[in-house]
């Protein structure tokens, strides 16, 4: 994709997410500080910076579980701020973890049938009685859980456990169980660690396809490769701080995030990448 | 081997059929047999063994389904039994009917279920334990204790001469003839408890295959990733809570009315404990499994009455008293099943690999990939 298409692109459009001025403590340790992010509809935005650079503090802050210290973040003009993530999930932001976080003794059809909580309405008598909307309305959950995988690539796995999946495949469920909850953005929590790179190619691919269907992305990443084929837009962090954000290719050659990467150890980055990769 | 059973009925139908009318024809029959063969006190045994499914099924709903570890259940079999108690005995000459009060008494249970969860269900596990057990014990203490200056629970002595069911102006106490078949009041409490227990069977099952029984699961496998999901988890873990307490209050209300006698003694922390034995012995969140533990721990002390005429026979005298005994075993049970068995004596299947996964890889890869902390 060359960058004039994507200056096109976003000229149309309006910010879905915005967040302002974020800035999280956790006792004297700032982890954020006044980090500003704006996100347009469509748009595959990347997260960099070096280990407790304050990535994952961010997202959790977006998605309600951390409230921020001060700041304030909009979903398509609505503020988010001071809701709890069941709130902020059912507005229609969704997220994986980096440490993955599935219903490890659940199957992989329920982790994704999960998801669709926020969008279905049975409650207990809907559900001890099981009339026909409570049957269709299952009907409906369990179907779409199974386009779902059958979009991950999971079809065959639907009824093992979650937790028997290998690695990369986990990381899919994870991604499937969060489509389930038909968010407007997908937040990505280092979707692409511990994959080697056929799986990551494959992620590429998916993450694509997700865009394709509507979804905005924003999304963690220590592969560099993969970053920048994939977003248009990066932002950088540094100790809680934003350094850079624009275009992928700009932010590479920008002093301040070569100094960042360099001063923290550009190879201690990919050595961690590495041993993920192993594990 | 047992729990595979579920699964081979789900896929042959006419087998299942065969096996429900099977199962249908010995509970019908079972009383009689009973009576005949072991006498009239096993059938008042057989409900309570129903009773027991009741509740333990009730605390599955909170411990097993949601995974919220409730150490003062029995607080809300105690408000289900006190409410009938007192507004259906000579302690305040108020006798409202059985069917009125029975789902007024539950309805009060899930009332205190809620009251009791809101403030608490914040707390995580062992905290959550510790609140709960407290409270199963405030309860009991507030019964003990309120009988001055004004006299509602009739302190320590309990309340006696509790009316009986009614069914159709008929004293269950009483026998009746049905025709022809003779039914003692064990018998007809029996057909009743019997009768309430599929109800509540049912309603467990329903709500576990559900979309409530999914965010539950999902609540108790990893919290922050079910609320990340878009599942309300405080309001699902108060829904929970007031499901189990409800079961509790029915459970309460039966027992009254079957005992006609209640009194703050019945409610201690052992009951609690029992009915939590119940669940994980059976199966935690397997329902077949928690109805086979309910009955287990409801029959097999029973067992241990001839025990001392046995002793009598054998020895002349009565060297171990059966009471002790019963604790004895019974601390014996447990600690053999947690060494042994951990997961429960009819798990499902899940939970069967999850405690007996069947690689140790599995075992590192959950716990590296499940249990970070985010919070
Ligand atoms: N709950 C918390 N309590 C205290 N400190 C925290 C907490 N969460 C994060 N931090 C700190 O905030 C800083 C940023 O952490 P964060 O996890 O956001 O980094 P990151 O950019 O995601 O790093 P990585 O690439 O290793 O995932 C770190 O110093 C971390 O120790
Ligand atoms: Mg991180």
């Amino acid at each position: 994709m060359t960058a004039s298409a994507e200056d096109n692109r976003a000229e149309a459009r309006r910010p879905l997410v915005e967040a302002q001025g974020i800035t999280k403590r956790f006792g004297g340790l700032s982890a954020l500080s006044d980090v500003s992010l704006s996100i347009q509809t469509g748009d595959i935005v990347g997260l960099i910076g070096p280990n407790g650079a304050g990535k994952t503090t961010f997202f959790n802050c977006i998605t309600g579980l951390y409230q921020p210290t001060s700041g304030t973040v909009s979903l398509d003009g609505r503020s988010l701020t001071g809701l709890k993530p069941h709130a902020v999930a059912a507005r229609g932001v969704a997220r994986t973890f980096q440490n993955i976080r599935l219903f490890a003794n659940m199957s992989v059809l329920e982790n994704v049938m999960v998801g669709r909580h926020v969008r279905s309405r049975a409650g207990v008598l809907g559900a001890v009685l099981r009339g026909p909307r409570t049957r269709a309305e299952e009907r409906s959950i369990r179907e779409r859980a199974l386009e779902l995988l059958d979009f991950v690539g999971l079809t065959a796995r639907a009824d093992q456990l979650a937790h028997h999946l290998p690695y990369g495949d986990q990381r899919r469920l994870e991604i499937a169980r969060a489509l389930a909850t038909g968010p407007r953005l997908l937040a990505l929590d280092e979707p692409a660690a511990g994959m080697n790179l056929t799986e990551t190619a494959a992620l590429q691919v998916l993450l694509e396809a997700i865009r394709e269907r509507g979804v905005t992305l924003l999304l963690i990443e220590h592969d560099v490769r993969l970053m920048m084929n994939l977003c248009d837009r990066v932002a950088v962090l540094d100790y809680g701080r934003k350094i850079a954000d624009g275009a992928p290719a700009e932010v590479q050659r920008d002093p301040a995030v070569i100094e960042a990467y360099l001063g923290a150890g550009m190879g201690a980055h990919q050595d961690t990448t590495a041993k993920a990769e192993t594990a | 081997m047992i729990s595979i059973l579920p699964e081979r009925l789900s896929q042959n139908p006419r087998l299942a059929w065969v096996v429900f009318a099977a199962l249908g024809l010995l509970l019908a029959v079972l009383p009689f047999l009973v009576d005949a063969g072991m006498g009239r006190t096993w059938v008042r045994i057989l409900d309570f063994a129903m009773l027991y499914v009741m509740l333990a099924l009730g605390l599955n709903i909170v411990v097993g389904f949601a995974g919220l570890l409730d150490l003062g259940y029995v607080a809300f079999y105690a408000v289900g039994a006190y409410f009938y108690a007192i507004l259906a005995s000579p302690q305040f000459g108020i006798h409202l009917p059985f069917w009125a009060l029975l789902p007024m008494g539950a309805g009060v249970a899930c009332l205190f279920g809620i009251l009791l969860g809101a403030p608490t269900l914040r707390l995580r596990g062992d905290y959550l334990a510790i609140v709960t057990l407290g409270f199963g014990e405030i309860i009991r203490i507030f019964l003990n204790n309120l009988n001055a200056p004004l006299n509602i629970t009739n302190g320590p002595q309990g309340i006696n001469m509790i009316d009986p069911v009614r069914i159709a102006g008929h004293s269950l106490t009483r026998p009746i003839e049905i025709l022809g078949v003779k039914l003692s009041g064990a018998h007809g409490h029996y057909f009743l408890f019997l009768v309430l227990t599929l109800l509540v069977i049912f309603i467990a099952l329903r709500l576990q295959h559900s979309r409530i029984g999914r965010a539950w699961a999902a609540i108790r496998e990893d919290e922050v990733a079910a609320e990340a999901m878009g599942i309300n988890t405080r309001n699902l873990k108060l829904l929970a809570f007031a499901m189990g307490a409800t079961f509790g209050g029915l459970g309460g209300g039966l027992f009254a009315a079957f005992q006609g006698f209640v009194s703050p003694e019945s409610f201690g922390l052992m009951e609690s404990i029992m009915i939590l034995c119940m669940v994980v012995l059976g199966g935690m969140g397997h329902i077949p499994g928690v109805i086979l533990g309910a009955i287990l721990v409801t029959v097999l002390p029973e067992l241990l009455r001839y025990i001392g005429p046995l002793q009598q026979e054998l020895i002349g005298r009565v060297a171990v008293d059966p009471a002790d005994l019963r604790m004895l075993l019974f601390g014996l049970a447990l600690v053999a099943m947690m060494l042994f068995r951990p997961q429960g004596l009819w798990p499902s299947r899940v939970r069967a690999r999850e405690l007996r996964p069947d690689n140790p890889d599995e075992v590192r890869q959950e716990q590296e990939s499940l249990y970070d902390r985010e919070r």
